[in-house]
Formats: structure tokens, C-alpha cells, sequence
């Protein structure tokens, strides 16, 4: 049963469709999988065996009783600990809500199900999404499946570590500022932030709600396509979700990239880039243009000033947003007796890490009276000049090229100082703030450790960006690599 | 423009945390490093820029007021702290 770890949600999804193997087996042979390594990797939180296997004997029902599939019927997943599942412990990564047990599925969660996709687990991450390699999770710290002194990035590093392992072909992560994109370049997958309003984040625990984005995973491009197919499309529940069709994004795979226009972005190879890393995405580069594609530099002029109203922008969005957290509705109350006021800052206090504090207060802090012209609005006007930069050069270009992180996976405990690990999401911060979609793709190995490439299309133009990773995935093989555990 | 002791607990509470002294030591360091970040952004002309609030347009999202089935009281009560006959229960709030 082992060789099915191995195998593209693609090709297991097909082999249960004709009946070659179960769905019974399908899950099997994942939380077999998890069994056997989590002690090491310590990608979940939560492992729902049992609610797995029951939903896999129904999909094995409908197949002996001869209904219709639906498109992933049977292929494990792994869901980040931010989305809302029914009766499944629901933590954020947060000693806060330690507890909680949602009373409803988001609406991603409910599309699984209806895709015959089934969940068995919840995975680890960077305590309500904030962070870069998931060392602030409230509860443990994920290890690189490629070397388990490393993290795995983050924050959806829980997610990108359980696809590296083979504990689960695909999972869904989610994305602020690069907490898809980046441990996906860390952990040797594909990963995917959608457009903004793609996907519906109904049941999506908030982080900074003008930024975040849920997307998928995978070993190959076409996988991560099968996958957003499945989670895509206007919802009623979210009215930030867009109601534009949702193109078969995994038949655009396989189409030709010859004579596509490719921008090089000269600011995303400069400063804090490693030579290797750079060398790594030229590297490729060159393949692109070997396979028909035009390549040639441009500028994105404002990308130096992305951090700054990032880390502006997202804090003040997660000051408001976190507010909910008060010790009444859900989650933990301190046991200390301090009266009203007293027990939501108390509960707060034992509930919420470190960085988590600290970007509610920078937030509350550039949001307060007196301040809010010179931050809040500032980095909201430098927002445009970065969203404006990429419209320039989407006039000229169907796609834009650069690393998805700075560097491979660093140590765990190496970026103690908290300014020096946010800068893990250079190379990916600017294309939240411009709501584009990007992928990104393995491309080499640096040390033994995976390398990323990151392409950025124009919204809602997925399809593009599909189509040139996954020329890119198969004219080279990076993504056949395989941690050894 | 750094941060004082004094600034951090003002925040603090306006963000309805109550730090400890040693927690007020350790933040202080990063909230003023990020502040020092921020100051880049001040040699940037954003003259006659509009701000973005959201990358893409949006706009009210109205509807028909319809009833329609939603979470039961016990549903919502299951993950309270504390709950009495329906509600939820919080530290008496007016003085004797």
C-alpha cells in the first residue's frame, strides 16, 4: 500500500475512479503514512483518522453502487488549523482557542466534501498566521522533512510539510503575505495564492482581511490546479468573493508557452537575495526561454517600500480582527477573577504568543488618534504605487519571474530577532498588497535544500500561470525530489 | 519618534492586553524596530495618491432581508467559557 503515498492526486484520483485502488486505501495508506513519520516532521495538530476512514467507506459505497464520482474522490487533504471544520478542533495555532470546536464548516471545508476530497487532518502553523516558519505556533514547531534541524517556512508550514512527506498528496494553506508561496519554496512543493476573491474565506480564521487569500498545495502544478478547481467560485457567505466564472484551471496544464512575455523583476534579485537562490531562479530563466518564452528585466520601482506598509497594513487589519478574543464568546478564559475589562485582558494576555501581541499593538498604535494619517493612510497610498507598478508591467508582460524566498530553509531558533524573520517574505509580500495571483514552483537545490520559483500573473489569470509552471515542472523534474525520512 | 515604557502600557491597554513588566521589556525592543521601518515610508512623495483599501473593487454587497436557518442557541453556547440558561455568563459588570 505504500507506493500510493507516492502517486499525483491526479493519478490516485483516477485509479479510484476505475476502481484499482479504494478510497478505504487511499486514506489508509496516508494516515499510515502520518503514523510513521509525524514524530519527526510534526506537520498536524489534529489527525481525524476515524472521521476519515467513514468518509472514505462512503465514497467506496458510491463507486459499488455505481453513482458518479466527484472530481477528487477518495485523495487525502490536509486543511491548515485556520479553517473552520465542523466538530474538529479549530486552533489557529493559538493557545486562545486551544478549545475550540466550530459549529460550521467554512465554505472552502464544505467544497472538499462536496469534491470527494477527504480531510484527515489539521495542520500546524504560525499562531493565527502571523510568522515565517511556524516557531510561533502556540503548541509545537513543524521541522523541514528535508532536514529536521530546519523549519519548514510559514506560515501554512504544517501544510507544506505534510505534502513534502508524502503524509498527504494535497492540503490548502493560506496566504497574507507569502505564508503559502513561501514554505512551499522551502519544503520542495507547489504552492498557490490565488487572486484575491477567488476563494471564499467564509470560515477562515482572519488575519488581515484586505490581504488574505486560501490556495492549495501540491507535489505538481496540475494537482494544485485540480485543487483550486475544486475550492474557487463566488460565494454568498463572503461578499469579498468574486462572482467571475472559474475556468478549468487544470486543462490549461499542457498548453504551449511559446512566444509568452516574461518580466524580470531587477529588484527581487538584489539585496537579502542569496547568490545561490538567484542563481537558482536564472537557472531557470533560461529553461523558460529555452522552451519559447521571451524573458527580459524590468523594474517594480516601489518593492523597497512593500515591508514597511505591509507590516503597517496587516497589523492595523489584525487589530481589529483579533479584538474578537475576549475571553466570553469562545476560547480561553483566564481563571483569574479581575472583573469585566480585567478578564478579556487577562485572557488575552495567557491566550495570545508573542508576535501576536506585538502586531496588535503596532496595529492599535498606528490606527490611534493622531497617527492614522501619518501610517495607516501613508502605507495605503504606497499600496497603490505598488499595485500601479505591476499594472505597467502587465501591459507589457503575461508574466513576471523572481525567487519565492530570499534563502532556503534556515535553522530552527536562527532568526531570533523579529525583524530579521520578516524578512523571509520579501519576494512575496508585494503581490498580496497588489491581490495577483502566484505560484510557486521547485526549482533547484541549494545544499540539499529546495529552491523556489515564484511567477505572478494578472488577476484572475491563474490559467497563464499554470500553464508556464507546469511546462517549467516538466521540462525539468525538481518537483520528482523526494525528502528522505 | 521611539516608544516609552509608558507608550507601550497606553497601547496595551488600548489594545486590551495586560502585559507584565518583563513582557513590557521584551516588546518594546521590536514594536520601536518596526517604527524605525515605518520611517522609510515618510521620504516617499504619496501627494494626490489615493489609498488602497482593497487590491481589487469592492463594493456594498446588498441582499432581501430573508429569514434563513442559522446556528441554534445550544450550537453557539457549546464553546462559551461559561453559560447560564441560554446566555453568556461575564463578570458582574454594574457595582452592587
Amino acid at each position: 500500500m505504500s507506493e500510493l503515498i507516492h502517486l499525483s492526486a491526479l493519478d490516485l484520483r483516477d485509479k479510484i475512479a476505475n476502481g484499482a485502488v479504494s478510497a478505504r486505501e487511499a486514506v489508509t495508506a496516508s494516515l499510515q503514512r502520518i503514523e510513521a513519520v509525524e514524530s519527526r516532521v510534526r506537520a498536524f495538530i489534529t489527525v481525524t483518522g476515524e472521521q476519515a476512514l467513514a468518509q472514505a467507506d462512503k465514497i467506496d459505497a458510491m463507486r459499488s453502487a455505481g453513482e458518479t464520482l466527484p472530481p477528487l474522490a477518495g485523495v487525502p487533504v490536509a486543511l491548515k488549523d485556520n479553517m473552520c471544520t465542523r466538530g474538529v478542533l479549530t486552533t489557529a495555532g493559538s493557545k486562545i482557542l486551544h478549545n475550540f470546536i466550530p459549529p460550521y464548516n467554512g465554505t472552502v471545508v464544505s467544497r472538499l466534501v462536496e469534491s470527494g476530497a477527504i480531510s484527515v487532518g489539521k495542520t500546524n502553523l504560525d499562531e493565527f498566521a502571523m510568522g515565517s516558519s511556524t516557531e510561533n505556533s502556540g503548541f509545537h514547531t513543524t521541522a523541514n522533512p528535508y532536514d529536521l534541524s530546519r523549519v519548514p517556512g510559514g506560515s501554512s508550514g504544517g501544510s507544506a510539510a505534510a505534502v513534502a512527506a508524502l503524509e498527504t498528496p494535497l492540503a490548502l494553506g493560506s496566504d497574507t503575505g507569502g505564508s503559502i508561496r513561501q514554505p512551499a519554496s522551502l519544503c520542495g512543493v507547489v504552492g498557490l495564492k490565488p487572486t484575491y476573491g477567488r476563494v471564499s474565506r467564509y470560515g477562515l480564521i482572519a488575519y488581515a482581511s484586505s490581504l488574505d487569500q486560501i490556495g492549495p498545495f501540491g507535489r505538481t502544478v496540475k494537482d494544485c490546479a485540480l485543487l483550486l478547481n475544486a475550492i474557487s467560485g463566488h460565494d454568498p457567505m463572503d461578499s469579498t468573493s468574486t462572482d467571475v466564472p472559474v475556468p478549468d484551471f487544470a486543462a490549461t496544464c499542457g498548453e504551449s508557452i511559446k512566444g509568452m512575455k516574461i518580466g524580470i523583476p531587477t529588484e527581487y534579485f538584489g539585496a537579502g537575495v542569496s547568490a545561490e537562490v538567484a542563481a537558482a531562479v536564472r537557472t531557470a530563466i533560461a529553461q523558460l526561454t529555452a522552451l519559447g518564452a521571451e524573458a527580459e528585466e524590468c523594474s517594480l520601482p516601489s518593492t523597497e517600500y512593500a515591508l514597511a506598509s505591509y507590516y503597517i497594513i496587516a497589523p492595523a487589519e489584525c487589530s481589529s480582527n483579533l479584538a474578537r478574543f475576549d475571553g466570553v464568546k469562545y476560547g480561553l478564559r483566564s481563571s483569574e477573577l479581575a472583573g469585566h475589562i480585567g478578564l478579556t485582558e487577562k485572557s488575552r494576555d495567557e491566550g495570545f504568543g508573542r508576535e501576536v501581541k506585538q502586531r496588535i499593538m503596532i496595529g492599535t498604535y498606528t490606527l490611534s488618534a493622531g497617527y492614522y494619517d501619518a501610517y495607516y493612510k501613508r502605507a495605503q497610498q504606497v499600496r497603490t504605487l505598488i499595485r500601479k507598478d505591476f499594472e505597467r508591467a502587465f501591459e507589457k508582460y503575461d508574466l513576471l519571474v523572481t525567487p519565492t524566498a530570499p534563502g532556503p530553509a534556515f535553522k530552527v531558533g536562527e532568526k531570533a530577532d523579529p525583524l530579521e524573520m520578516k524578512l523571509a517574505d520579501i519576494c512575496t509580500i508585494p503581490v498580496n498588497m497588489a491581490g495577483l495571483p502566484a505560484i510557486s514552483v521547485p526549482c533547484g537545490m541549494v545544499d540539499g535544500l529546495p529552491v523556489g520559483l515564484q511567477i505572478i500573473g494578472k488577476a484572475y489569470d491563474e490559467c497563464t500561470l499554470f500553464r508556464l509552471a507546469h511546462a517549467y515542472e516538466q521540462s525539468t523534474g525538481w518537483h520528482k525530489n523526494s525528502p528522505v525520512l | 519618534m521611539a516608544l516609552t515604557r509608558e507608550d507601550v502600557k497606553k497601547v496595551a491597554l488600548l489594545s486590551r492586553l495586560e502585559l507584565t513588566e518583563d513582557e513590557i521589556d521584551t516588546q518594546i525592543g521590536p514594536l520601536n524596530d518596526l517604527l524605525k521601518q515605518f520611517e522609510a515610508l515618510q521620504q516617499l512623495d504619496v501627494t494626490g495618491v489615493e489609498p488602497t483599501s482593497h487590491s481589487i473593487p469592492v463594493v456594498n454587497v446588498l441582499r432581501e432581508d430573508v429569514v434563513k436557518p442559522s446556528l441554534t442557541r445550544d450550537e453557539v453556547l457549546a464553546n462559551a467559557p461559561e453559560s447560564r440558561e441560554g446566555c453568556f455568563v461575564v463578570p458582574r459588570v454594574i457595582a452592587d
